[in-house]
């Protein structure tokens, strides 16, 4: 495999963002990174960030692995990342309200039709309604990974209900309690003004109907969800309720929630449950969670819904590879931040890269996600190649294929001491009347040596990501 | 507020004193059963699961009413749903649901109780002494009361905790008594050696012991302990005690939201009739029938809590 990109050294050489910290690391003693680390984890479990594997057993309160040692961007770096996730988050919005509109993108030829219309997260149900100021997808969360000094590749987008901007908060927060002198000597970028412009943006997509302040919940699956910590401190943040399904009702033309004092009036949702579950009169009508007839609210202009329903159909990763086009098509630019080249197993010619250089390549499912039911083909064994080979010619629509790229590393604690762990970053674009990027994002790390998989679900950990002033 | 946090605020307290009230209990009988008790007394472990109405449970699974069957069910048992184990199981439970409700003080005594839990069940039964049980249940009982009164803000939701407390701690003190409300019949003899030997240990389970004789002095009569335990308003767990803390946040409940219900009505009614009752009236009408009759009252009083706010029927 390639060399990777280590993002502290250049050569023998420190690169400047990390100056600083490569000092701290120097100069701290074993016993105390220890102290620290255990200070770390005993604060995370006090405070209940906690993190539920589905269908693992297990500790149901098991924690994400922290890791002390930051990762850095400089001002310049960011800047150029910002305009590229902004850029992208744009793209996708105008996108989806084309393709529940006239689809234009589609009469021009520039992605073919079956892959939208007759995709699972494609929801004939909203088509032809344009949810308030044109957006559908009010928080994108989109996966990149370095290569390079000034090599970014978007993994994946996530336009339904990214998770993880509550590690974001609170690592941040656990960092400044830990270590106040790093952000002293370091002029970091703050990124507690999330809650602040999430609440803004969700104000500012109220529904046509909505004559005043805008009441805002938050819809939870519930307290048996792998989130559940995250919905309730995004609440908490805001200062709105955190809803259940059961909670809220319709009652004529709106929805309500359930209080002591009688019905109230819910004029925004930000709804962390999947579409099939939102109402059982409109999609899966054996689900628990929803409100029955709030789909018919929502086309009528009662409440509105974020992510809106449909949102989907942009983060499918099959639809992904047209982002660049969408770019181009929508907004008249060049793209920012470059796609990683995907093979399409459903194109034959595709198929047949793919399956002639398997061992090499990065194999996903289109609709997977968690990092389940994926190959990545040097780390793993002839067996495993030849077992997925198969499950690929069974059903080769299901399947894209990418190369393995060198994830950049960065110093990281373990065991022995630092050593160099493949991360990623995820930040968290809001999109309402405007768009915003606090600096910074979710960085999760492989702990395990060599490993390229950062999922927290597959023993990822996660890290504090610093953005430096200008 | 949402009715279901209410909801669950409202049985955080009622879980957190139910687990104080089976720890009592524990100790309660572990005490009685130390003295020389004169034959043909009833066991005293199987008034203990008497008072918590769950004998038919206990028999099912445990047959014999011996002390290490008691403590299994009363602290352990994740099928008795009063066990200290499934009170505070579900009283951290309820406090994760509602964790925005909650300040990260009281939220953390809920949450070490349930780590410091998981701890004891995993500890070798024959290194754990009863009063090590019980005193660390009453020790977070107040951890978590402690994080309330210091900390929370004197919104509804503190309003609903407190109605918890009121009226899960009513209803135990009135259970308590009516497991030896026969104690305390005058015919019977009150005055006995081992009446008062039990009626002061019930008052020292209730950390009560001291506090009974400052307030009384002289010796133990049953009508002092039913006016103590009943109606005298300076006795934190005294009936007139829990029904006046019920009636206050209903009253502010009302105030808060602008408008008065049956249920403010129905406390009311019963406060009235403490204030002005005297353990002549109640040892007329029978001990155990106005026990009954308390309980009863106290019941209806909840379901109508429950009924308007908790249940979000409400319109």
């Amino acid at each position: 495999m390639t060399q990777h990109f280590n993002e502290m050294y250049l050569g023998a050489a420190v690169r400047d963002p990390y100056a600083r910290l490569e000092a701290w690391m120097r100069t701290m003693p074993a016993d105390l990174r220890i102290q620290k680390q255990a200070e770390a984890e005993a604060l995370f479990r006090r405070i209940g960030i906690t993190f539920a594997v589905y269908g693992e057993g297990g500790d149901p309160d098991r924690l994400i692995p922290f890791d002390m040692f930051p990762r850095v961007f400089t001002h310049n770096e960011w800047a150029r990342l910002e305009r590229g996730i902004k850029q992208r988050a744009r793209a996708l919005n105008a996108f989806l309200v084309d393709v529940y509109g006239r689809g234009e993108i589609i009469r021009a030829g520039r992605i073919p039709a079956k892959l939208v219309y007759q995709n699972e997260a494609y929801e004939k149900a909203v088509a032809g309604f344009v949810p308030p100021k044109g957006v559908y997808s009010h928080i994108v969360g989109i996966d990149i990974v370095r290569t390079g000094p000034t090599d970014f590749f978007v993994l994946e987008d996530n336009c339904r209900t990214p998770s993880g901007v509550s590690y974001m908060l609170e690592s941040r927060e656990m960092m400044m309690r830990m270590f106040p002198d790093l952000f002293r000597e370091n002029r970091i970028e703050p990124v507690d003004r999330y809650h602040e412009l999430l609440r803004r943006t969700l104000t500012s997509v109220a529904p046509a109907k909505c004559n005043h302040e805008p009441t805002i919940v938050i819809l939870t699956p519930g307290h048996y969800n792998s989130a559940y910590y995250e919905h309730s401190f995004l609440a908490d943040l805001m200062g709105v309720e955190l809803v259940e399904g059961q909670d809220l009702f319709v009652e004529g033309e709106f929805v309500y929630m359930r209080t002591t004092e009688g019905p109230k009036r819910v004029d925004v949702i930000y709804r962390r449950i999947d579409d099939a579950f939102i109402d059982p009169l409109c999609f899966r009508p054996d689900s628990m969670l929803g409100v029955p007839g709030l789909m018919d609210v929502y086309r009528s202009g009662g409440v509105s819904i974020c992510s809106a329903p449909g949102a989907g159909v942009a983060d499918d990763k099959a639809v992904y590879t047209f982002v660049p086009e969408m770019i181009r098509f929508y907004l008249g630019e060049e793209p920012i931040l470059n796609n990683v080249p995907t093979w399409q197993c459903a194109k034959t010619d595709d198929l047949k890269y793919v399956l002639e250089h398997l061992p090499e390549l990065v194999v996903k499912e289109v609709h997977g996600s968690g990092g389940y039911g994926m190959l990545v083909g040097p780390k793993s064994t002839k067996e495993q190649v030849e077992l997925f080979r198969q499950k690929i010619l069974k059903d080769p629509g299901n399947y894209i294929a990418q190369p393995t790229l060198a994830l950049s590393a960065t110093p990281t604690f373990v065991a022995e001491g630092v050593a160099p762990r493949h991360v990623d970053l995820r930040p968290y674009c809001l999109v309402g009347e405007r768009i915003e990027l606090v600096p910074g994002g979710l960085t999760r790390v492989a702990l395990t040596e060599g490993s390229l998989v950062v999922n927290s679900s597959q023993g990822g950990g996660v890290k504090d990501t610093w953005v430096l002033a200008e | 507020m949402l009715s279901r946090t209410a909801d669950n605020l409202y049985w955080i307290a009622r879980y957190m004193e139910r687990a104080e009230t089976a720890a009592r209990l524990l100790e309660v009988g572990a005490r009685i059963s130390l003295l020389p008790t004169a034959q043909g007394y009833r066991n005293e472990w199987e008034s203990i699961l008497q008072s918590t109405g769950t004998q038919g449970a206990f028999g099912a699974k445990y047959g014999e009413a011996i002390q290490r069957n008691i403590e299994s069910f009363l602290f352990f048992d994740r099928d008795n749903p009063s066990s200290v184990a499934s009170c505070i199981t579900q009283a951290r439970e309820n406090g994760r649901i509602v964790r925005t409700a909650l300040t990260g003080q009281v939220w953390d005594a809920l949450n070490t109780a349930f780590q410091e839990l998981r701890q004891i069940e995993r500890t070798p039964r024959s290194e754990l002494e009863l009063s090590r049980m019980t005193d660390w249940t009453m020790k977070h009982a107040a951890m978590v009361r402690g994080g309330i009164e210091a900390t929370l803000l004197r919104d509804d939701g503190y309003d609903f905790l407190n109605l918890g407390y009121a009226l899960e701690r009513g209803d135990a003190t009135a259970r308590l008594m009516d497991v030896k409300y026969y104690v305390l019949l005058p015919r019977m003899g009150v005055g006995s050696g081992v009446d008062n030997d039990q009626w002061s240990m019930m008052l020292r389970a209730l950390s009560l012991n001291r506090a009974f004789h400052w307030a009384y002095g002289g010796d133990v009569s049953a009508a002092k302990i039913a006016h103590f335990l009943i109606l005298n308003p300076h006795c934190p767990r005294a009936l007139i005690t829990c029904v006046t803390d019920t009636n206050s946040h209903l009253a502010r409940i009302a105030k808060m939201y602008g408008k008065s219900t049956d249920v403010q009505a129905k406390a009311g009614a019963l406060q009235a009739e403490l204030d002005t009752l005297t353990p002549d009236a109640i040892f007329e009408e029978g001990l155990h029938e106005f026990l009954s009759r308390f309980i009863r009252r106290t019941a209806e009083i909840a379901g109508m809590v429950h009924n308007t706010y908790l249940s979000g029927d409400m319109r």
